[in-house]
């Protein structure tokens, strides 16, 4: 990465984005449907980058769908303006047209099938230079540059950072095919990771984005794996008699905490990833499960049906006493911790219906935040600004995104597919 | 950006790398054979930074011969783990075809209808396979013959979520080795 001239961000506000998505190749592409009440918008002009017409991949057309899609930018119309990072922005000119920022740029093609990727932010308030980034890339990664151009922008603009070049895995059945996929944050450009004729659950991100764990059935029972996902190496971490499920990494990586049945009942253990014994780490006769960690390290939260309905407990990440953490409601699995550890995401049986909720950690206050019935599977996005979860919605499942006040939600269903399991991953590096 | 040019050179690195698949931690049952296999991995210089490595499983086969004319599926009421009274007779003819093939093994699968988590069903799944362990373990068999493991709501004998589909799926089912 070079020339990043830093600027200092202007206006820290509240800030919510939304994940887009698409482009699950079997099926019909990804919608988004931004619905609720929307929050102030900030106007921002991105004008069509120079030499963008002989580029493969429309930069500027990708950063605009990211910055509409957080629900955080409204996209003033720059139709017939041309320029690029160099070309200082007449301030009478584009005043007028109300917009706040503006974002040019560059994309040049160079030897060897690369291309350089150009970008400069202007404050159009305070005629400021905001600064400019570049990338050389492969053809293959111009939407990624585009979407680091969003983070950019969006991070300057808001003062947080955003999550448009992360990845989501999810899970698809298709038939009797299960297909682990990886997905841009948008959605688009659906990579399969693994597919098998037998399920796939629970897929986790390491805490570095490059492998996922999950639960395959392809041997008759549940095993969990690692899966580097660029090489397509697999590493089985967990094959015990009985079943092996709910692979949960730590934030710093050096272990796993998961759910063995080996000793008759499905309790947590930690597993180095080095290999050694597994260590019990819940003593119950009843079903401990779902561990996940705080994002300190120092706490597992997870299910137990030890108070006779399951619920959710918390406990140091050694073992020893747990705490209750949810008290509403006879049926509480699936929790998530925001990596900023302030909230927990979590799934309750409502009078039949299965609903994800938001408490906040430090007043206990909680939140069901959908309208849907069938809601499974929460998790966060790396900046604790947004949840990605499975829903059926018009008798299929479908994976959507909500703000965590529930105001603004994104459908990244396709028209049909069986969608299940998201997991979102880290900022990328 | 240096990720964007690293990824070209263990893209082709990782084209010499077959999947094999062992693990580090020492198990204590017999090793998962893996038929995993890479497909089309991307060795092209040019192939994104993030260009994911297909990997494709293969059907596993199933299931061999156990006692003649036995239910393989003992069914289970809602939110219960108690084997019911009709399923007696067929787990005391599983426990003495297992106690006359000392060397046959079985694995017990354990199934939930389709409502609530996939990973809390999963641990229900389990304790219905438990059961029927522990009722085989009772009439003889020995725990080295017999591996209880769950589904939870992964592989649904009938789909749909009408109360019929759901007592379907309510179930352990026997799978001989």
């Amino acid at each position: 990465m070079s020339d990043i001239r830093e600027t200092p961000a202007f206006g820290r506000r509240a800030v919510i984005s939304l994940l887009a998505a698409t482009g699950l190749p079997a099926f019909a592409q990804f919608r988004v449907e931004v619905s609720g009440v929307g929050l102030t918008q900030l106007p921002i002009a991105i004008v069509a980058f120079g030499g963008e017409v002989q580029s493969p991949q429309k930069i500027s057309t990708i950063v605009r769908a990211d910055l509409e899609r957080s629900g955080r930018f409204r996209s003033v119309d720059t139709a017939g303006i041309v320029a690029d990072e160099n070309t200082r922005p007449d301030l009478a000119v584009w005043r007028p047209k109300g917009s706040d920022a503006l974002v040019t740029g560059s994309v040049t093609p160079l030897a060897g099938g690369r291309f350089e990727v150009r970008v400069r932010l202007w404050d159009i308030v305070r005629g400021q230079d905001l600064g400019g980034q570049s990338f050389t890339v492969v053809q293959a990664d111009l939407r990624l540059a585009a979407h680091r151009i969003s983070d950019f922008v969006y991070e300057k603009l808001t003062g947080e950072k955003g999550v448009f070049s992360t990845r989501i895995a999810y899970v698809t059945k298709a038939g009797s095919r299960f297909t682990l996929w990886v997905a841009d944050a948008d959605g688009e450009g659906a990579q399969s990771a693994l597919a098998s004729q037998e399920p796939i659950i629970s897929p986790a991100w390491s805490p570095d984005g490059t492998q996922l764990a999950y639960v395959s059935f392809e041997s008759r029972k549940p095993v969990i794996y690692a899966h580097d996902v660029g090489t397509g190496k697999r590493r089985l971490l967990a094959n015990f008699r009985g079943s092996n499920s709910a692979p949960a990494w730590s934030p710093d990586g050096q272990q796993m905490v998961a759910t063995l049945s080996r000793d008759g009942g499905s309790q947590l253990y930690a597993l180095s990833l080095t290999g050694g014994e597994p260590r019990r780490l819940t003593q119950s006769s009843s079903i401990d499960t779902e561990p996940v960690f705080s994002p300190d390290g120092r706490n597992l939260y997870f299910v137990s049906d030890r108070g006779g309905a399951p619920q959710i407990y918390r406990m140091p990440a050694g073992g020893g006493s747990a705490d209750r953490v949810t008290f509403s409601g006879t049926y509480n699995i699936s929790p998530a911790i925001s990596p900023d550890g302030r909230y927990l995401a979590y799934i309750s049986r409502v009078g039949g219906a299965f609903k994800l909720h938001v408490m906040e950690l430090a007043t206990g206050t909680t939140t069901p935040i959908t309208d849907t019935t069938a809601d499974e599977s929460p998790s966060f996005a790396p900046n604790s600004r947004l949840i990605v979860y499975a829903t059926r919605q018009q008798g299929r499942d479908a994976l959507m995104t909500s703000t965590l006040d529930g105001k603004i939600k994104a459908s990244l269903a396709g028209a049909s597919g069986d969608l299940r399991e998201p997991d979102w991953g880290p900022f990328s590096r | 950006m240096k990720r964007f040019l690293i990824s070209a050179f263990s893209s082709v690195a990782l084209a010499a790398t077959l999947v094999a698949c062992g693990s580090n931690v020492k198990l204590n049952d017999v090793p998962v054979e893996d038929k995993s296999s890479v497909v089309n991995p991307a060795v092209d210089p040019n192939a994104s930074s993030r260009a994911v490595a297909p990997v494709q499983i293969d059907a596993t086969d199933v299931s061999a011969a156990g006692p003649a004319n036995t239910t393989k599926i003992i069914y289970f009421d809602f939110d219960s783990f108690s084997i019911k009274p009709e399923f007696q007779t067929a787990i005391d003819s599983h426990a003495k075809y297992m106690a006359a093939n000392k060397t046959r093994k079985m694995a017990i699968e354990g199934h939930t209808d389709e409502r609530g988590g996939r990973e809390y069903n999963l641990a229900l799944g389990q304790k219905r396979a438990e059961a029927v362990r522990r009722a085989l373990g009772l009439l003889g068999v020995t725990d080295a013959q017999v591996e209880a493991v769950s589904f939870g709501k992964e592989k649904p004998a009938a789909s749909g979520g009408s109360e019929d589909a759901m007592a379907k799926n309510r179930r352990a089912e026997i799978n001989y080795r």
